[in-house]
């Protein structure tokens, strides 16, 4: 590869500052706005390596961590990128509103918003929750996962860390593997890769990515050697094993067999590719240990980029600048 | 409801299909029956009720709404539904059974009748359960409900899932003449479904219900229609196999009808784009090329009758999380707009093509032999149409009970002027649009 490593696309001038009033997905978020983002990320990456980690540009900004799905790694993330702002962070875990019929999801939001809170970070598992919500009050909203829609942060951090890795997104060969029908890590990403130019290819069984994924501009295919084949990016979803009992995979087993990441076919890939997971690993299932340790996995360097992303997400939607 | 009323509806445009009748004329209800179509009648000491500019047809009949009482009263009962009836322009609604407790017995079936009578504005037709607690297990006692009322028995918004229950409930079915209509849905492959599957609920992460739930459901009632003889109507028809197997069922001589909603004529998947929880409901809106396969069906006739499935439900059981707001909207006081602006206008259908099929249709599949036609002798009940009427649908002034419409604000062309059941007058809309 002789690609500049050092010199991601600088935003056009038209994207200098955040038009929305919330970040509810990357389907309606423009290439221009995605790149401030990243950009604006790369000044927070530093903040994180000072002796004091902390920056003021929240101060005095109350940040609520909403989430109604259990969720470590989303949620500290959001945590520490909040306080790295200095701004005041409250968590609510509110737990299963899909089955328990309590408070409603609006009269929740508003009672938070009685405390004056400024930004909402919201994860949930119905589709469309943050946008119900973002209908129904005043602070800003961040959708940090909903149902099976978008995640929009989880994307842009992918995105940074496939820039800081040197890959330039126009051309680049990402290949996204396992259980994209119920993926909203998956959704945003190809959101966000094609618009910035990137050749996405899916692949699974039939059941997991539809044909009708193709609508969406990217390649699908459940051969993974053709999925593999030159990429540059190698991005292995998360299995959820109740996929099982719906009959969306006969078994597990046979998913590792025809879809497992293996250092054998990760030879398919450019020499320099690089592989993603979002987290947490199944070891042995998506991929394999050896692959994951490897030096072309960048999975850890996900979730540190995903403070710096989640700063600049909570900066630029408070609208400090 | 009152009953033997008696007026004379002077100068429109009257289009009867059951008597091949399209011209302007007087009709004069007396005694609560047509007593005469004619020109310049004379009627003395019968109110009179001034029809020029408007067409005046024989009642219209909504064969699918949800009364939702007993059981459901917070979100509409017989006197606020009746009532968005008569402003929607229908003399008759025929309403579903899963009501609590179900339509199960002829002691429901009872109680509706004595509160439509009691309460009611318009006729109120009940459609019995086909099985006991509707729960697609053990025959109900059909014999009973068709003695106390029932037009119809079904198994609305549960869909018969066994096969062998249903096949012997047609066959038992069938010494009552009265047909069986469908909620066609295979519940295993709507799965956790909220929406339509195609592009939209992959875009927006919802779980799809594909067309092949509802088609494999239309399927096996056209085969078990052929194999027992009993006519099988198929509610709210929304996708185009659905269309084209009823299309060959009633080519073949299979006793099949169809109905289909105006959201599923006039909407499709890409409405729950904003996850509006008004545009959930079963079966779920589909994508254009359905849309338009539905057009297709109500022009040629494989699809019989216009019916609103008016399905009221509370704000608190709309107003949350999409996966989570209950199936249904609201239909009677939007449907003849929508099926005026979304057919007559664009050409799908005329003026008596759209009478047969909210009037002439569900009373001959309902077997209600003394409505859908103005000839002498039939019910006086008719629906007064402004077909050029332009209007803006605003929740706020319903009769229901409900507000769960996608609908509010939408421009439309043509809207029921006048609602006559019986020789009385229950809904006269000029004055309230003169004042406007």
């Amino acid at each position: 590869m002789t690609r500049a490593a050092k010199s991601p696309p600088k935003p056009k001038q038209a994207a200098t500052e955040w038009p929305h009033r919330h970040l509810l997905g990357l389907e309606d978020v423009s290439a221009d706005e995605i790149c401030l983002i990243l950009d604006q990320a790369k000044h927070f990456k530093e903040v994180s390596t000072r002796e004091i980690k902390k920056v003021p540009a929240l101060r005095g900004k109350t940040v609520v961590n909403l989430f109604f799905e259990a969720s470590t790694r989303t949620r500290t993330s959001f945590e520490v990128a909040a306080k790295r702002l200095s701004a005041d962070v409250l968590n609510v875990a509110a737990s299963g509103s899909s089955v328990v019929k309590g408070e409603t999801l609006i009269d929740t939001v508003h009672t938070l918003e009685a405390y004056r809170i400024d930004l909402l970070v919201m994860r949930h598992p119905a589709s469309g929750a943050p946008h119900f919500v973002s209908r129904h009050c005043s602070s800003r909203v961040i959708n940090a996962g909903d149902g099976m829609h978008e995640h929009p942060t989880q994307a842009l951090l992918d995105l940074f860390t496939m820039q800081e890795r040197g890959k330039e997104f126009d051309g680049l060969k990402v290949t996204i593997i396992g259980d994209i029908i119920h993926s909203r890590v998956a959704r945003s990403d190809v959101f966000g890769l094609t618009k910035l130019g990137a050749h996405v290819v899916l692949c699974g069984p039939p059941t997991l990515v539809p044909k009708r994924f193709e609508a969406f501009g990217v390649e699908r295919t459940t051969r993974l050697e053709e999925a593999l084949d030159g990429a540059d990016v190698v991005y292995c979803l998360r299995m959820q094993f109740e996929r099982q009992q719906a009959n969306f995979l006969p078994s597990v087993g046979e998913y590792v067999r025809l879809f497992g990441i293996t250092s054998e076919r990760m030879k398919l890939a450019k020499p320099d590719a690089i592989v993603m997971h979002p987290g947490p690993l199944n070891r042995g299932i998506e991929l394999t240990s050896e692959v994951a340790d490897s030096a072309q996995s960048v999975i850890l360097d996900q979730v540190t980029n995903g403070v710096a992303v989640r700063m600049a997400v909570l900066f630029l939607l408070a609208g400090v600048n | 409801m009152k009953r033997n009323g008696a007026v004379l509806i002077t100068g429109g445009r009257v289009v009867d299909p059951s008597q091949d009748l399209d011209e302007v004329a007087d009709v004069l209800i007396t005694d609560g029956r047509v007593a005469e179509i004619g020109h310049n009648i004379k009627a003395a000491g019968v109110p009179t009720l001034d029809a020029s500019g408007c067409v005046v047809a024989p009642g219209f009949i909504d064969m699918h709404v949800h009364l939702r009482e007993p059981g459901h009263e917070r979100k509409e009962d017989i006197e606020t539904g009746t009532r968005a009836a008569a402003h929607g322009g229908f003399t008759s609604v025929a309403c579903m059974p899963n009501t609590n407790p179900v339509i199960d017995t002829s002691g429901v079936i009872d109680l509706i009748m004595m509160r439509a009578d009691a309460v009611g504005v318009v006729n109120v037709f009940p459609i019995g359960a086909i099985s006991a607690g509707l729960e697609g297990k053990d025959i109900a006692n059909i014999g009973a409900l068709v003695e106390a009322g029932a037009v119809a028995v079904s198994d609305d918004g549960l869909g018969s899932q066994d096969n062998y229950v249903l096949r012997r409930a047609l066959d038992y079915t069938n010494m009552f003449g009265v047909p069986y209509i469908s909620h066609a849905e295979d519940k295993r492959l709507t799965a956790d479904g909220v929406m339509h599957e195609g592009h939209y609920s992959t875009l927006l992460g919802l779980s799809g219900i594909p067309s092949a739930a509802e088609e494999v459901h239309v399927a096996r009632n056209a085969i078990l229609a052929e194999l027992t003889g009993t006519p099988c109507h198929v509610a709210h028809v929304s996708s185009t196999g659905s269309v084209r197997i009823v299309r060959e069922a009633k080519a073949r001589g299979v006793p099949i009808t169809a109905e289909a909603t105006p959201h599923h004529f006039t909407l499709t998947d890409a409405c729950v784009a904003t996850y509006d929880t008004n545009t959930k409901m079963k079966p779920p809106l589909r994508s254009e090329e359905n849309r338009l396969a539905l057009i297709e069906g109500l022009r040629d006739g494989t699809i019989d009758a216009i019916a609103s499935d008016h399905a009221p439900h509370a704000d608190s059981d709309k107003q949350v999380e999409f996966p989570l707001a209950a199936f249904g909207i609201i239909g009677l006081e939007t449907a003849v707009s929508l099926a005026c602006t979304e057919l007559l206008h664009k050409g799908t259908l005329d003026l008596a093509q759209l009478v047969e099929k909210l009037s002439c249709a569900p009373a001959r599949i309902l077997n209600l032999d003394t409505k859908g036609s103005l000839k002498p002798g039939m019910d006086g009940d008719v629906t007064i149409v402004d077909p050029d009427a332009e209007i803006t649908v605003n929740p706020d002034t319903f009769a229901s009970k409900s507000r769960n419409t996608p609908f509010g604000g939408w421009q439309l062309t043509g809207a029921p002027v006048a609602t006559i059941v019986a020789g009385h007058v229950v809904y006269d809309g000029r004055t309230a649009r003169t004042g406007a």
